[in-house]
């Protein structure tokens, strides 16, 4: 790997998150404190008190605000920033739909964290998945650098012009956002060369006065705008590729694109997995693989747009897929399972397993994931609970 | 005949889609004459989300953000932020909501904003329910009031609380400028504004705009209502200035009861319910002007 230009470090992934900001020359941050991502803020107030960053950092009385105040300052036309999990996501829920529809590639970190009752503070998806259908791109991580890279990545995709779409950028609670590990802290040059600054079009002025926002009746744009912001969100893979692909070359560091895959090559039995339980389920293929299985890993990365033709194309050849989600649609299943699931539809008649592990942050073992596989090898469909007490 | 003191700049154009009479539409259009072109507003879902027309229409010369009901005090603190970082303090920021967006979706949301001391003016056009919606009781609705959902049938369900007043919350919260007007005395609603802009800092204006439609009197009568309402001390105007406390005195007082018979959502009230108003009036008034003396 070609380390360009960095100095490597050992810090948190939110920590790592807050270098990235930085290194992005975010102009405007506006945040609610929650756990786990308060740390992300804390840190950014510090840069701001330290004057690292030249950025204006304004904590809001909630989470709704904070997205409205960050939706506001975006449309003024500077480049801004906050972060949240669990609750306050929840809490945002309707801005969200309001920045993307105001097509403003506002980015935010979500850091992973259940939904109560009962109150829970740690590790899963439920926050984001519940934010699947607001117009945001979503991304999940698996580490620390990643956290950073993706960060810095996403307002170069948002801000394109053919997509204007805001960024939603996750990591796991704890196990991620305070755990650290090294990280390569990239040089803000090359970062500069990478991440141009942001000119919106049309921001807020005085001298060619607009209404930003106001109704449309049926026979309006609106149907027109939903419809572009669905072909904005399909056109950006091709942006996400492309700018994960220059992101290589200038950093030294390869993400692929929408998705990562492991050992999918021949590969007889293949898990679809995102986050860090992808990097626990690398480690099982590779050991399962010294054992005669042949085990391959899909990463999903991006699950906003979906991708889906990556996915078909990666699991080709398998005999059997299965899919774990660290969240549930009560009274359907998993959300990445049924995706994978209807994208494999009509195109391919292996048979798919849902696996919802690590709810509420409840750990995701070695031997759960080798349990998966062996169910998979046994034929089992349908949406199986794991590591769960009282039954499957 | 005394030469009118208002601006003559015009930056609400005609064509918007207010009702006959709508005294929001006065509210917006007096206020911006003593704003100016370098303003920006940001509107939440209320009347004045709809007054401007279907996109691509607009009735203001200046921009307008639209936003979600609870938002207008958070996205004037991003706009001001942002505008400032862009270098261009000199624009006017102001949020420009209804009582429903202000009393009680809004609240916390204003009341954040004011706390954080930005440099924004939040002016709230109170025509006293969710007018745009099809006039529902809102907090700001006042003791007796007949709405939609406060409606007078073989139960008297007439809106059973006193008015929650705003302005009164934001002097009580500590805000630099709080002021209130309405639309029947132009003069001293831009003299307001205009005093509100010398101050560096959260002002919060509260504008009284009788609405016909709500209110259910005569679209002609919005300005005799607008009058009748600070007469009657239903509405009581006064600036609030760093500390500085200044009560307008009516000059003709008339009565709580010629006020209410003046509007049909008031047409219910018996003897006993309007005394149960003009009591609270009177301690209020006398609350205010003890106010004053300190």
């Amino acid at each position: 790997m070609r380390e360009i230009g960095s100095k490597a470090s050992i810090m948190t992934g939110n920590e790592a998150v807050a270098e990235g900001v930085r290194l992005a020359r975010v102009g405007f941050i506006s945040a609610y404190p929650i756990t786990p991502q308060t740390t992300i803020v804390e840190k950014l107030a510090e840069m701001v008190a330290n004057r690292e960053i030249s950025a204006r950092y304004v904590e809001v009385e909630s989470e709704h605000s904070a997205m409205a105040a960050v939706f506001a300052s975006e449309i003024a036309g500077v480049r801004s920033y906050t972060a949240t999990s669990s609750q306050g996501l929840l809490y945002m829920h309707e801005m969200l739909h309001w920045v993307a529809g105001q097509r403003l590639p506002v980015v935010m970190s979500v850091v992973n964290r259940a939904i109560g009752p009962p109150w829970n503070i740690w590790s899963d998806q439920s926050d984001s998945m519940n934010q699947k259908d607001t117009g945001w791109i979503q991304v999940y991580s698996e580490s620390n650098q990643e956290a950073m890279d993706t960060l810095i990545m996403g307002y170069r995709i948002a801000e394109d012009s053919g997509v204007m779409l805001p960024f939603m950028s996750m990591e796991d609670a704890f196990i991620l956002s305070h755990t650290s590990e090294q990280v390569l802290i990239p040089d803000q040059d090359l970062v500069d060369e990478f991440l141009p600054e942001l000119h919106l079009d049309f921001r807020v002025d005085s001298d060619h006065p607009m209404g930003y926002g106001s109704y449309s009746t049926p026979d309006g744009p609106f149907m027109e705008l939903k419809k572009d912001m669905m072909d904005s969100m399909w056109k950006s893979a091709d942006t996400i590729r492309k700018v994960t692909q220059e992101f290589s070359e200038i950093f030294g560091r390869d993400y692929g694109g929408l998705i990562e895959e492991y050992m999918t090559e021949g590969a007889e039995y293949i898990l679809v997995a995102s986050g860090t339980v992808a990097s626990t389920a690398k480690y099982v293929a590779g050991k399962m693989r010294e054992n005669g299985m042949k085990v391959g890993i899909v990463r999903i990365r991006y699950f906003r747009p979906f991708p889906a033709e990556d996915i078909v194309r990666a699991v080709k050849g398998a005999s059997h897929v299965g899919v774990i989600d660290r969240s549930v649609s009560f009274g359907s299943g998993g959300a990445m399972f049924n995706e994978v699931r209807a994208a494999l539809y009509g195109r391919s008649d292996v048979p798919v397993t849902g696996f919802i592990a690590g709810i509420g942050g409840r750990d995701v073992r070695e031997e759960d994931i080798e349990g998966m596989v062996n169910m998979m090898a046994a034929g089992k469909e349908g949406n199986v609970f794991i590591n769960v007490r009282g039954g499957k | 005949m005394m030469p009118t003191s208002i601006p003559q700049q015009e930056l609400m154009e005609p064509g918007h889609t207010a009702c006959q009479g709508c005294g929001a539409t006065l509210a917006m259009r007096y206020a911006l004459k003593a704003l100016g072109k370098k303003t920006v507003v940001s509107v939440p879902a209320s009347c004045w989300a709809v007054i401007p027309g279907a996109m691509p229409n607009r009735t203001l010369d200046i921009p307008m953000v639209y936003t979600p009901f609870a938002a207008t005090g958070a996205s004037i603190s991003g706009l001001r932020e942002a505008l400032d970082i862009r270098g261009d303090s000199d624009y006017n920021v102001v949020g420009f909501a209804g009582d429903g967006g202000t009393a009680d979706i809004g609240l916390q949301s204003l009341s954040g904003a004011m706390e954080r001391g930005h440099n924004v003016f939040y002016i709230m056009y109170d025509n006293e329910g969710y007018m745009n919606t099809g006039v529902q009781r809102s907090g700001s609705t006042p003791y007796g009031a007949e709405t939609t959902t406060t409606p007078v049938g073989l139960e008297r369900n007439f809106k059973k609380q006193q008015k929650k007043i705003v302005a009164d919350i934001m002097m009580a919260q500590g805000v630099p400028y709080v002021a209130t007007a309405t639309i029947a005395y132009p003069e001293d609603l831009i003299r307001k504004v205009q005093n509100a802009r010398k101050i560096t800092g959260p002002k919060f204006i509260q504008i009284l705009a009788p609405c016909p439609t709500g209110w259910y009197y005569p679209p002609e009568k919005t300005i005799e209502v607008s009058r009748m309402a600070v007469q009657s001390r239903m509405f009581l105007l006064y600036e609030y200035s760093e500390g500085k406390f200044r009560l307008t005195k009516p000059s003709r007082p008339v009565t709580v009861k010629e006020y209410v018979q003046s509007q049909k959502r008031f047409s219910h009230m018996d003897e006993n319910e309007i005394r149960i108003l003009q009591e609270e009036v009177d301690r209020r008034w006398g609350e205010l002007l003890e106010k004053e003396s300190h």
